[in-house]
C-alpha cells in the first residue's frame, strides 16, 4: 500500500533520518514517538506538504516521492481540525469535490453520504468558529473522507479533546475505518491509545523509526532503551471486567482478580503506571484490596530507581527507588508484595 | 470610563491625545465651516473644477487597480517565503513613502519620458506619460503602492499556511488555493490596503506635478487657483476635495468594519 523507503527530510533545525516503513491495505497503522520526534513531519512528507531530501515514498506500487499533494489522493486531518473560518460546514466538507470540478447532483449525494455517515447533518449551515471541538473533529473528518482518500493521515487526532469526546471519537474512528476498509495512518504520543487503536505501531524518536511491530511486540519485546522507556512505563493487559458484590467492578486477568473503579464491563484493557505499586517484603495490613505476592523476574537498574518484574500473574512491572531497594534487600527470584488503589488501575 | 481619569499617565497621555486630534481637525474643519455654501454649488457647477476632481479620482482608481494585480502577488510572496535578500525587497517596496515626492516624479520621469526607455516602449500603443493621464496614474502608483503591498502582507500573514496546506490534500492545485482560501481569508486587509493606496493617490501632487501638470487632477487645480487667483478662489476647490475624500473614505471604512464585525 504505502511504503517509505530510506526517506530523510531536512528542516534545518529538524531532521527525520533514513525512515524506512510498510503501511499495508485496510491497515490502522500508528506512528508513536514523544512531542518533536518528527511525527507530524513524517505525515507531512508522506502527504507531500514537504520534500524528502532523500529516499522514496511509493503508494499502490507507483512512485508518489515527488508527486504535488493534489494529485496523490491522500487525505490529511491536523490535530486542531484547520477548518476554513470562511466556509460554511458544508462548504468546507464539499470543498475537495468542487476542485474535482465534479457534477452538482453527484456532489450533493457524495456529500450526504459522509455527512450521514459521521451524523453530522444537523452541523452544515453552521460556521466553523461555532461548533465544539468534537463536532469540529468530525467536520475535518468528513471534509477529508468526501474525497475517498487511498490513504487517511490523522495527527494527533485524539490530543485536542477533553475525555468524553475522546472516547467517542475513537470509537468513530474505529467505525469508519471498519466500514470503509480504509487505510489510516494514526500519530500520536499516548501509548495507550496506540496500544488500543493500533493494528501496528512504529515507535519513531530522536528523527529515526526505532522500532515497527504489533502493539504486543512493541510493548513485550521493546527493541532499545527509547522503546522501553515508552512501552515500559506502563502495566498494560486485557481484563474480563464483570460486576461483583455491591456495585464493585473486578476484571479478570487469568485467574488474578483486580478490583477497579469503571462502569464498563466485558473485555477491555487497563493500564496502570509502575509508580503506583507499593513493595514490601511484608504483607500489608491496609484494606487496599488489590494485594498480591510473587517473585521477582527481572530488574532494570536505573541508577537512583529500579524497574521491578514481579510475576504475580501476569507480570507487573513496579517501580522503586534504590533506597528502599537496597533498605529491603531484594533480589531476582525473591518472593514480594504488591499493593496498589482500584482507582490505580486505567480501564480503557 | 471612570476608572481612566484616575491614573494620572492616562490623563497625561489623553490630554497629549487631544492636542494632535485638535491639530487635524481644527484647520480642517474651520476651513469647511467658513465656506459659502453658494460660492461652493458655483466652484461645482465649475466644469475645470468638477473634470479634475473627476480625473483625480479616475486616475487614482486605475493606479489602484494595477496596484492589486502587480503588488499583491508580491504580499503574498513576502508573507510566505523566506529567501536571501527578503529584507532588502521590503526596503524597495517602502522605499517610495521616504523619498520626496518631487524627487519621484524627476526619477519617473527618467524612465517614462518621450526620450526613456518606458516612454519609448508604449510609444507605439499611442500612450504617452508626461502631460497625459497616464503619466498621473505613474506618479499615483508609485507613492501609494507602499500601503497596498504592506497591507496585503500583513493580511496574508495572518492565514495560517496549515489551511493552504489542507487545502492541497484535498485536491486544489496551488491557484486555486490562493483564489478559494489565502484570497478570501485576506481580503479585509488587501481591501483596507487599497482603499489607504487608493486616498493616497488622490492627495497626491509633488510627483504629479511633474509628470503631468495637464490634465490638472485637483490638488494641482487647488494649487494653480492659489497662485493665479489667491486663497480666495483656492477654497472652495480645496473644501470639495476634502470633502469628497471624506465621504468616500468614511464610507469604505465603515464597510470594512461591518465585513470585520459579522
Amino acid at each position: 500500500m504505502i511504503e517509505i523507503k530510506n526517506l530523510t527530510v531536512d528542516l534545518g533545525d529538524f531532521v527525520l533520518k533514513d525512515a524506512s516503513l510498510q503501511i499495508q491495505k485496510s491497515e490502522y497503522f500508528i506512528i508513536l514517538g514523544p512531542t518533536g520526534a518528527g511525527k507530524t513531519v513524517l505525515l507531512e512528507t508522506i502527504v507531500g506538504l514537504y520534500p524528502a531530501k532523500s529516499g522514496q515514498v511509493w503508494l499502490n506500487g507507483q512512485e508518489i516521492t515527488h508527486l504535488e499533494p493534489e494529485k496523490r489522493g491522500i487525505a490529511f486531518v491536523y490535530q486542531d481540525h484547520v477548518l476554513f473560518p470562511h466556509l460554511s460546514v458544508w462548504d468546507n466538507i464539499t470543498f475537495g469535490l468542487k476542485r474535482r470540478k465534479k457534477p452538482k447532483a453527484e456532489i450533493r449525494e457524495t456529500a450526504n453520504w459522509i455527512i450521514d455517515l459521521l451524523k453530522i447533518s444537523h452541523l452544515t449551515k453552521r460556521k466553523p468558529d461555532t461548533l465544539s471541538g468534537g463536532e469540529k473533529q468530525k467536520v475535518a473528518l468528513a471534509r477529508a473522507l468526501v474525497i475517498r482518500p487511498k490513504v487517511l493521515l490523522l495527527d494527533e487526532p485524539l490530543s485536542a479533546l477533553d475525555p468524553e469526546t475522546k472516547e467517542t471519537v475513537q470509537r468513530e474512528l474505529r467505525r469508519i475505518h471498519n466500514q470503509l476498509g480504509l487505510t489510516i495512518v494514526h500519530v500520536t504520543h499516548d501509548f495507550e491509545e496506540a496500544v488500543s487503536m493500533g493494528d501496528r505501531i512504529a515507535v519513531v524518536g530522536e528523527g529515526r523509526v526505532v522500532q515497527i511491530g504489533t502493539p504486543q511486540e512493541v510493548f513485550r519485546q521493546p527493541n532499545s532503551e527509547f522503546v522501553a522507556r515508552f512501552a515500559m512505563a506502563r502495566n498494560i493487559t486485557i481484563a474480563d471486567i464483570q460486576d461483583g458484590e455491591d456495585g464493585r467492578a473486578f476484571a479478570y486477568v487469568g485467574d488474578t482478580k483486580l478490583e477497579v473503579l469503571t462502569e464498563m464491563r466485558g473485555k477491555h484493557r487497563l493500564s496502570l503506571r509502575p509508580e503506583d505499586i507499593l513493595v514490601s517484603t511484608e504483607p500489608f495490613q491496609s484494606s487496599a484490596r488489590n494485594s498480591f505476592k510473587g517473585p521477582i523476574t527481572h530488574i532494570l537498574d536505573k541508577g537512583s530507581i529500579l524497574y521491578l518484574t514481579i510475576d504475580v500473574p501476569p507480570e507487573l512491572v513496579c517501580l522503586v527507588t534504590r533506597r528502599s531497594y537496597d533498605e529491603m534487600n531484594l533480589n531476582k527470584g525473591g518472593e514480594v508484595h504488591v499493593t496498589f488503589k482500584a482507582s490505580a488501575v486505567h480501564v480503557f | 470610563m471612570k476608572r481612566i481619569f484616575k491614573n494620572k499617565l492616562t490623563l497625561l497621555f489623553l490630554f497629549l491625545g487631544i492636542l494632535i486630534l485638535l491639530f487635524i481637525l481644527v484647520p480642517l474643519i474651520k476651513m469647511v465651516a467658513a465656506s459659502d455654501l453658494g460660492v461652493l454649488w458655483d466652484t461645482f457647477k465649475d466644469e475645470q473644477v468638477r473634470d479634475s476632481i473627476w480625473l483625480t479620482i479616475k486616475t487614482a482608481l486605475i493606479a489602484t487597480v494595477i496596484g492589486l494585480i502587480l503588488g499583491v502577488p508580491l504580499a503574498y510572496i513576502l508573507a510566505r517565503h523566506n529567501f536571501p535578500g527578503k529584507r532588502i525587497v521590503e526596503g524597495v517596496v517602502d522605499l517610495p513613502i521616504v523619498v520626496p515626492h518631487t524627487a519621484a516624479g524627476i526619477a519617473l520621469l527618467f524612465v517614462f519620458g518621450r526620450k526613456f526607455f518606458m516612454g519609448q516602449a508604449f510609444e507605439p500603443l499611442g500612450i504617452e506619460f508626461v502631460g497625459a493621464e497616464p503619466g498621473i496614474v505613474v506618479a499615483m502608483l508609485f507613492v501609494s503602492v507602499p500601503f497596498l503591498v504592506d497591507s496585503a502582507k500583513e493580511g496574508f500573514k495572518f492565514v495560517d499556511p496549515r489551511l493552504e496546506k489542507v487545502a492541497r490534500t484535498l485536491g486544489a492545485s496551488p491557484f486555486q488555493t490562493f483564489t478559494r482560501i489565502s484570497l478570501p481569508l485576506a481580503r479585509r486587509s488587501i481591501l483596507a490596503g487599497s482603499v489607504m493606496m487608493w486616498a493616497r493617490g488622490l492627495s497626491e501632487f509633488g510627483a504629479v506635478i511633474i509628470l503631468a501638470y495637464h490634465p490638472m487632477i485637483a490638488p494641482i487645480l487647488t494649487y494653480e487657483r492659489f497662485e493665479s487667483y489667491g486663497l480666495e478662489y483656492s477654497r472652495p476647490v480645496a473644501v470639495l476635495l476634502i470633502l469628497i475624500a471624506l465621504v468616500v473614505f468614511i464610507t469604505l471604512r465603515t464597510i470594512i468594519y461591518r465585513g470585520e464585525k459579522s
